[in-house]
């Protein structure tokens, strides 16, 4: 196992490479095959720059992502994107780092209004499988000087490169929030209901919906006043329900937190599957899958589902409908990345190929 | 600007080119002489111009495609092109290439509320989406000040902001999908309706690629639900310094503003005398635009005001309604306007740390008085993209290049503080020499290699985007 503590050890370890290597940042999964040589990120670690007053932050790639979230709050600031965790399925100790956070594009219930990680991260600098330092991107929040690799970074899962160092854009922490809860509704109605939220001005910024427990959230999100007035018109618009009711800042924080650790879903040998989808078909492609739980997140796009072991689930996502990844799993046979069609997948591996040429990284998957 | 020789051996097959062209398409998508083809010399940095070899302006998706592969076949370069308003000569031809225009694909394809987006084909212009939506009360965010005029296409090529973007997020956020021809001629579908790209997410490669990637024939569109309203306050201030302070307590007191404008002396003066805006005489001031109910708005103009006051402001004035709102609006609308009024004008484009505003704009007023040319800062405060408007006259001899030399060194301090040489007008021919000055061979080397893998012959607006000479052994492979 290598524990690089400086870019230039990234560099040596990646030209001098001859074998795979699997790249871990704070290791809450590795998702390596036993055996693997794994090359860890813990040990570049530490904010570099932060400024409150223009939302900006630096930092290495290995840093917590709770050192991370310390920092921000003191400015009353946070990642807007609220990563889910879910390290308890797997059983894994340890912190996510922001490098892993953003080689995940991992976003939260929030991406429905405010984007994925992907819309946050301004600038990387990475090491390249042949060992070359690039550096993309930048500290602010607009540019288009020469192709955008920062957006096609997020998410390459450690295939394309090992990140070194990262800059992101942060938000304000919303002055407080509140969650309307409409009870008794089945999928469908749930899914209409969501739909009405997003067809409104009132800035929805979480719409889940659980169907065992049959409760459907809407979250808004900003000053007191202006929550106050949008969950008003917000019950106007659902008056016709009869079973509904808010929850104040602090019941809402704990219903998103749980979302967030993916509480309702209880841990046990089924594969844990997420799917993203157009909102609108949700609950038919759901019909299908014959989840054993699950529940829906981002009004209808994205549905959390445990299935028996050794199930495809993707069947029943039709072309041009979405895509699925299996997060875990104990079969061999069911890969983690959706397959995509025949002339883009030669687009990605040549890109693959373009920065891994020695094919060092994270061979396992089949991004 | 160092512009290459056109390939002859390349003009030479224009007979055979055009022969071929007319079995795939209608003759009247085929501009082959000088006087059809004038419009297409040049896009909005009209200081350089090009006659092309031939224009074409396909109708269909099938179409692109066989002129792709012909082009392909016959190494010939091709320059994607929407509706040529780029402020970066992304869009100028060479003498031995093949303009493709996707003007006559102008359609709307599927509007989807409920999924809240809208499918359009790539000629279409920026307006246009806002226009098929607006009806039902919905947007299209990205706003280019050129939104009238520029196709959707052009905007992914250059992944266009606009004034809106420091909430909304600039053209790449709110696009879920493409339909891509490449050079050889392949149709590929990128992303579609569902929120997030599946595995490596080329969308975000082919957004911001200055047409050398593919070519855009479809795009998937996020659309917004439209904000109950919005009201701009204006502050005047004594000092540049001052007024960069109030941006940056505005975000950090946790408020949101759509949009936060920033105009100098000399901006505020030569707007004033045009558009009788009547604006105060002040060194700086600030245009912030926020957006929700009349009683949210208030809440947060109330809390802007608090922030504003305690800096000592020479002028605050609060919108009440649209009157008063289109007022405030008027100066800052008209200032490209203005500016042209007095003289010709280059417009740069590049972006600062928000806290480095005051030193790059005391460094720019320093500048101007060594180059002899008067400049007047206009721009996107909110985010830190610069809008410095250099004023020289075209007719001077020598004054072009005073001009031009002027604006590398205010792009070079803009990468020195930390920022970059373009937020949102592309590099396209204009800044193309000076991206050795933001990145290494190595950096460049990375963004070569993707083209590489999109279009291996270097057909697709090779000349644009980076240094000539990093670039020549791959277009010089092909020119045959
Ligand atoms: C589709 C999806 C599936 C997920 N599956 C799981 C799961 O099964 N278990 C789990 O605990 N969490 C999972 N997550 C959550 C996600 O992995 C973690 O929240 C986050 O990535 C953890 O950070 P980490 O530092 O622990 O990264 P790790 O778990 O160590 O790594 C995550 C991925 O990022 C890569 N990576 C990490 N650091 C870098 C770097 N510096 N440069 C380049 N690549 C890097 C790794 O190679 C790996 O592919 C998933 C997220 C998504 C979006
Ligand atoms: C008065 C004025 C104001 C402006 N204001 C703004 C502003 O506020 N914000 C801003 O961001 N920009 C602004 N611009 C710049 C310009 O309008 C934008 O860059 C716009 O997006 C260009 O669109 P277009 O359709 O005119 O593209 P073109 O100029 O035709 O092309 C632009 C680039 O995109 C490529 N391209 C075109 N079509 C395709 C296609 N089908 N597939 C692939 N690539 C393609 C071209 O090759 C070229 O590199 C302004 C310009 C003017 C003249």
């Amino acid at each position: 196992m290598f524990f690089p503590s400086s870019e230039i050890e990234v560099v040596a370890i990646l030209s001098e490479a001859k074998e795979p290597l699997s790249v871990a940042g704070g290791n809450t999964r590795v998702l390596a095959p036993s055996g693997s040589k794994i090359i860890s990120t813990s040990k570049l670690s530490g904010v570099i720059d932060y400024e409150p007053g223009a939302l900006t932050m630096i930092a290495k790639a290995g840093t917590p992502l709770s050192e991370i979230q310390k920092t921000l709050n003191s400015e009353g600031q946070c990642l807007a994107f609220d990563p889910y965790n879910w390290s308890r399925f797997i059983n894994k100790k340890g912190s996510s780092t922001i490098g892993g956070v953003f080689a995940a594009n991992v976003s939260g219930s929030s991406r429905l209004r405010v984007g994925a990680a992907r819309d946050f991260l301004l600038g990387i600098r990475l090491v390249d499988g042949l060992g070359n330092i690039i550096q993309n991107g930048g500290r602010v929040m607009k540019n288009v000087t020469g192709y955008d690799l920062v957006k096609l970074f997020a998410g390459s899962w450690g295939t394309l490169g090992i990140l070194t160092e990262v800059s992101f854009k942060v938000l304000p922490k919303p002055e407080t929030e509140a969650t309307i809860v409409i009870h008794g509704l089945n999928d469908q109605l749930a899914l209409d209901a969501m739909i009405d939220a997003t067809a409104t001005p009132f800035d929805v910024s979480g719409l889940a919906h659980f169907p065992k427990q049959k409760e459907t959230m809407i979250r808004v999100e900003g000053f007191e006043n202006s929550v106050k007035y949008r969950v008003e018109r917000l019950m106007e618009i659902f008056k016709q329900y009869r079973e509904i009711n808010t929850l104040d800042a602090d019941k809402s924080m704990q219903v998103w937190r749980n979302i967030s650790l993916l509480s309702s879903l209880k841990s046990n040998n089924d594969d844990l599957w997420r799917l993203s989808v157009k909102p609108t078909e949700s609950t038919q492609i759901v019909q299908k899958t014959k989840f054993n739980d699950y529940f829906y997140d981002w009004g209808g796009g994205l549905i959390w589902g445990l299935a028996s072991p050794n199930q495809d689930v993707r069947e029943h996502v039709p072309a041009g409908y979405g895509h699925g990844t299996c997060l875990q799993t104990k079969s061999e046979r069911i890969p983690m990345f959706h397959p995509y069609d025949g002339t883009i997948s030669g687009i990605k591996e040549g890109i693959r190929k373009s920065f891994d040429p020695k094919q060092i990284l994270n061979q396992y998957l089949v991004i | 600007m160092d512009i290459p020789l056109a390939s002859t051996s390349r003009i030479e097959k224009k007979p055979e080119l055009v022969e071929a062209l007319k079995k795939v398409l209608p003759a009247s998508s085929i501009l082959e002489d000088k006087a059809e083809t004038l419009a297409y010399e040049c896009d909005a940095l009209t200081a350089y111009r090009c006659p092309p070899m031939l224009v074409v302006l396909p109708e269909t998706t099938a179409q692109v495609s066989e002129v792709l592969k012909l082009c392909h076949k016959m190494n010939i370069p091709v320059i994607p092109r929407g509706s040529g308003t780029s402020l970066a000569g992304g869009a100028m031809p060479s003498a031995d290439s093949v303009v493709l225009g996707v003007s006559k694909m102008n359609s709307v394809l599927e509007t989807d509320y409920r999924n809240r987006f809208i499918r359009v084909q790539s000629g279409l212009t920026n307006i246009g989406v806002t226009n098929a939506v607006e009806d039902n009360g919905y947007f299209y965010a990205p706003d280019p000040s050129s939104q009238l005029a520029c196709a959707i296409a052009g905007n992914i090529g250059m992944n266009s902001g606009g004034a809106h973007c420091l909430k909304y997020g600039v053209t790449s956020n709110n696009l879920l999908g493409v339909k891509l021809v490449t050079m050889d001629g392949q149709i590929l579908e990128i992303g579609g309706a569902a929120f997030d790209s599946n595995g490596l997410d080329l969308l975000s490669v082919v957004c911001g690629s200055e047409g050398q990637l593919g070519v855009v024939t479809e795009a998937t569109l996020r659309i917004l639900h439209k904000p109950e309203g919005a009201l701009p306050v204006l502050i005047g201030f004594n000092s540049n310094e001052i007024a960069g302070q109030c941006v940056s307590n505005i975000i950090k007191a946790g408020i949101l503003p759509v949009a936060i404008e920033f105009m100098d002396r000399p901006c505020i003066e030569a707007t004033e005398t045009f558009s009788c805006a009547g604006y105060p005489d002040c060194e700086a001031l600030l245009i912030v635009e926020v957006e929700g109910s009349l009683d949210e708005i208030d809440e947060q103009i109330d809390k802007i005001m608090v922030i504003a006051k305690s800096l000592d402001p020479t002028d605050l004035r609060r919108a009440k309604d649209e009157e008063q709102a289109n007022r405030i609006w008027l100066g800052r609308k008209s200032a490209f306007g203005a500016m042209g009024q007095i003289a010709d004008y280059m417009c740069l484009d590049g972006t600062i740390p928000v806290n480095k505003l005051p030193y790059v704009l005391k460094c720019i007023g320093e500048m101007s008085k060594t180059y002899g040319l008067s400049v007047a800062n206009v721009f996107h405060a909110g985010d830190g993209n610069m809008h410095p408007l250099i004023l020289y006259d075209a007719n001077k001899p020598g004054e072009l290049t005073k001009c031009e030399e002027f604006g590398a060194e205010i792009l070079r301090l803009c990468v020195e503080v930390g920022g970059c040489l373009t937020g949102e007008h592309g590099v396209g021919i204009e800044k193309r020499e000076l991206m050795d000055y933001q990145f290494t061979a190595d950096d460049i080397d990375a963004q070569l290699r993707i083209k590489d893998v999109f279009d291996s012959k270097w057909l697709l607006n090779p000349l644009k985007v980076f240094p000539l000479h990093h670039t020549e052994a791959r277009r010089m492979a092909f020119n045959c």
